[in-house]
């Protein structure tokens, strides 16, 4: 006991004083002859915010879709809080805590709000289906609180009084926030945000942005993210790691990446560091 | 001629145009002239009349539609020439049998047929112009009453209505006065009105003129006196309708439920053996609607071959009841069977679910559709005759027996199916509103976001198909004991078709929709005895004209009016913009 505390101590150092929530090591994943995702290694930091960027075509969404299940990595070992996750279901996945929004959103979108919120509750129910037909009182106290839940996270996500608004009709913001609310509803220990601010103005950018890092401070869920507005990914992530081709090709701090050589040639052509420099020069 | 008064005439035309393609239509398959010998109304106005005339009448509404005009003239004449161009296909039709032999290829363009086209008449010359001016008139009445505001229109609509539909219904509606009739002489045996009444009412099955009259007198009255007293209450907007509170709410609800119960238990008594034995074969099919309802309509997972859960539940009755190879002794009894039926169809539920869970939408269909062929044909097989009795079927299967009284009427097994329905009805709505309900309804919205967030899609599914799968074999358990006799050929496609109809025209995903789609699609075929012939037709009619006016079906579920109307909405929310 005491050794395996001296080992993760040792660890806790190395990983700035923050054991980590997801460790992924060389994760890869082909499709055909195309490698999507080679032989990637990262760790997640416990109650972090970290992202994921890289140009388009990079394999992030691919690396999402392989955390959360949707594909089996070809190699490699994903751990979530120490359970391997490998060859889990998305299902099995979202039970053990790691939610995700979509890039494209993706809600249920002839359902209400509510009913978003509620079928994202699913992992936290606990009553036999049979109970529903004969309303046993643990059924009607379930379903009571799980509504009383769901109005707590409309409101959490701004949105009181949407409730009965079909997901469809909603605002495109209120779409990216019911989105998140949804993931939220299951009560996740890591929530993975597939470029959360597309598409939006500055200003609901900013929003955005600020609500993120609300997530993080008052509920204490790690959050992954993949982003492409780098205002947004430098303001807020504490660990920033860099896709090209599928490969790492950088990770640390956003000021350490802001200056990496390779993340600006990977963004911007060959050359274009030294160009950069010497323009700066 | 400016080019303006042309360009007008098209859409009369066009609608004339088609609406004479129906009457040629009607006519070339014999629908006419079979319809011509049931008369309506006296003996002036025919089914068949109203086959051939519905044509024009229709294009005159049509036409009328496409106009808008504060002046109701333009309207009128041109419903009258969209009338007078839809009696040109049927009077070419006239023109090319009188002179050619249609017959070799049109067996029902008969002389007959000809005859009824000149009204009867001795002249060809005069029968076709009273052709042509009633097709005229027709088209004047129908672009007319399209512009009839809705406190006229209402009444009309409701008073053709009432008259037509006990005209149409006059077997039944005299069944269930002789019932009365003989409730009464039971009681009293020298009253002798209402038998009396009948004769007057009809005669030869037909409603007498002045009787029809008073009908749609009453019911234009009625409905006349409702819509005007509707429009006075709109009138008042001082009067806020209060919100019901709770309790109200729930007596309210508890009176609905007592009236209804008291409508089905007594249902029986009034209405007499033949229209039980319909009311049951409705239940029936509402069993094995909801049943399929929450498979297609909560889970979305097409499946064609339901039927085969119905002969599961049916043979298990068959071969359990009986005296088999299986069981020399005799059989159980019907309630012993009951839950066995009930376990057997879910297990084929879930053996059927499992080589389909990764199929979607069309995939599924196709591989259902074939399950169910699968199950009929293994009961036809000779390998499985021994136990399944192949082609003969299973023969001798007892009626249910309940507390010592045999039930083998359809007044008395009416009230299993009844049961049943009740059942299936109250599961349904329970895991609508339940945490299942939303797994399905999020799985048919999608299925990858679904698992995404914590749902597991093999239990759900297979929930859905065994829980389908039992209210279907019980509905089959419920039709073997009636019938008596099964066999395979019992068990079609076309059952799995009607089913599946019926749900779609009734509303997917809505359980006051299964019924009142078992009642038009079960009921009513088996009621209109004159359409049997042509029942698939009407189906087919029914279906095009549903999927192009009211795809969402007559009582919708809500998340299904969402969905088919999104255009709409988006249109909508376009122009307020």
């Amino acid at each position: 006991m005491l050794k395996m505390k001296n080992w993760q101590g040792h660890r806790l150092t190395k990983d700035n004083n923050m054991p980590s929530i997801l460790s992924v090591r060389n994760v890869t994943k082909r499709f055909g002859g195309l490698v999507a995702v080679n032989s990637l290694s990262i760790e997640i930091p416990k109650n972090s915010i970290s992202a994921v960027i890289g140009p388009n075509g990079a394999g992030k969404t691919t690396f999402f879709n392989c955390i959360t299940g949707f594909y089996t990595a070809d190699q490699g070992i994903m751990e979530f809080n120490g359970t391997v996750i490998n060859h889990f279901g998305p299902d099995k996945i979202t039970n053990l805590g790691i939610t995700r929004t979509y890039q494209n959103i993706r809600l249920f979108s002839e359902m209400t709000a509510m009913e978003n919120i509620l079928v994202g509750q699913h992992p936290r129910l606990k009553t036999f289906w049979a109970e529903s037909i004969l309303r046993t009182k643990r059924f009607v106290n379930e379903e009571q609180q799980a509504l009383e839940e769901a109005q707590r996270l409309l409101n959490f996500v701004g949105m009181q009084g949407l409730g009965d608004q079909v997901a469809r009709n909603l605002p495109y913001g209120a779409q990216r926030r019911l989105e998140i609310a949804r993931a939220l509803a299951s009560n996740p220990d890591l929530l993975l945000l597939d470029e959360p601010t597309a598409g939006m103005n500055p200003n609901e950018t900013g929003e955005m942005t600020r609500f993120i890092q609300h997530l993080r401070d008052e509920l204490g869920i790690t959050i992954l993210l993949i982003e492409h507005d780098m205002r947004v990914v430098m303001g807020i992530s504490e660990q920033i790691t860099v896709l090209d081709y599928g490969s790492k090709i950088a990770e640390g701090k956003p000021k350490e990446i802001q200056n990496n050589p390779r993340v600006i040639e990977a963004y911007l052509g060959r050359g274009a560091a030294s160009g950069l420099e010497a323009a700066a020069a | 001629m400016n080019k303006k008064f042309t360009d007008s005439l098209k859409n009369p035309f066009n609608y004339g145009l088609i609406g004479g393609v129906v009457i040629v239509y009607f006519s070339a398959i014999g629908i006419v002239e079979v319809f011509s010998e049931r008369n309506l109304i006296g003996e002036s106005l025919s089914l068949g009349h109203l086959m051939l005339f519905f044509g024009a009448l229709f294009a005159g509404i049509f036409t009328s539609k496409k106009i808008e005009h504060d002046n109701p003239l333009p309207n009128i004449l041109s419903g009258a020439f969209a009338g007078l161009v839809s009696s040109i296909f049927p009077l070419a039709l006239y023109y090319i049998g009188t002179h050619f032999n249609l017959r070799e290829i049109f067996i029902n363009v008969t002389p007959n047929l000809m005859d009824l086209l000149l009204f009867g008449r001795e002249s060809a010359a005069t029968g076709l112009f009273l052709f042509m001016l009633t097709t005229t008139l027709l088209g004047m009445i129908g672009a007319g009453y399209y512009l009839l505001p809705d406190v006229i229109k209402k009444p009309f609509t409701s008073g053709f209505a009432w008259t037509l539909g006990i005209a149409l219904f006059s077997e039944n509606v005299t069944q269930i006065l002789r019932t009365l009739d003989k409730l009464v002489r039971d009681r009293s045996p020298q009253s002798t009105f209402i038998r009396d009444n009948i004769r007057t009412i009809f005669q030869d099955g037909s409603l007498v003129p002045n009787v029809a009259f008073w009908i749609f007198l009453i019911s234009f009255g009625i409905t006349l006196a409702r819509v005007l007293l509707a429009a006075k209450k709109m009138d008042q907007p001082a009067v806020v309708e209060e919100e019901l509170t709770p309790k109200k709410k729930l007596a309210k609800q508890i009176t609905n439920m007592v009236l209804l119960a008291v409508v089905l238990v007594f249902a029986p008594v009034f209405i007499g053996r033949f229209l039980s034995q319909v009311l049951f074969l409705v239940g029936l099919y509402i069993m094995m609607g909801l049943g399929l309802n929450i498979v297609v309509g909560y889970a979305g997972l097409l499946d064609l071959g339901y039927v085969a859960f119905f002969a599961f539940g049916a043979y298990t009755m068959g071969i359990l009841t009986t005296t088999t190879n299986l069981n020399p002794g005799g059989g159980l009894n019907f309630w012993m069977t009951l839950p066995i039926a009930l376990m057997v169809s879910v297990t084929a539920g879930l053996i059927l679910g499992f080589p389909v869970l990764r199929m979607r939408g069309d995939y599924l269909a196709i591989v259902t559709l074939g399950f169910g062929e699968i199950i009929r044909i293994l009961a036809l097989s000779d390998w499985l005759a021994p136990i399944m009795g192949g082609a003969q079927g299973v023969l001798k299967i007892p009626n249910p027996v309940f507390f010592g009284k045999v039930l083998d009427t359809p007044e008395t097994l009416y009230y299993i199916v009844v049961a049943g329905s009740l059942i299936a009805g109250f599961i349904s709505v329970r895991l609508r509103d339940s945490r299942l309900g939303r797994q399905w309804m999020a799985m048919r919205e999608d299925e990858d976001v679904a698992e995404a967030m914590g749902i597991n899609l093999v239990q759900t599914k297979l929930l859905a198909f065994s829980i389908g799968a039992g209210f279907s074999g019980l509905a089959g358990a419920i039709f073997s004991a009636r019938l008596g006799n099964i066999f395979p050929h019992s068990f079609n496609l076309l059952i799995s078709v009607n089913i599946l109809s019926l749900i779609i025209v009734g509303g997917l995903g809505s359980i006051p929709g299964v019924v009142i789609g078992s009642f038009i699609l079960v009921g009513m075929p088996e009621l209109l005895r004159e359409f049997n012939e042509y029942r698939l037709l009407m189906y087919g009619i029914l279906l095009i004209v549903m999927m192009l006016n009211k795809p969402e079906g007559f009582i919708p579920a809500e998340i299904f009016k969402r969905e088919l109307h999104a255009k709409d909405e988006e249109l909508a929310g376009a122009q307020a913009d």
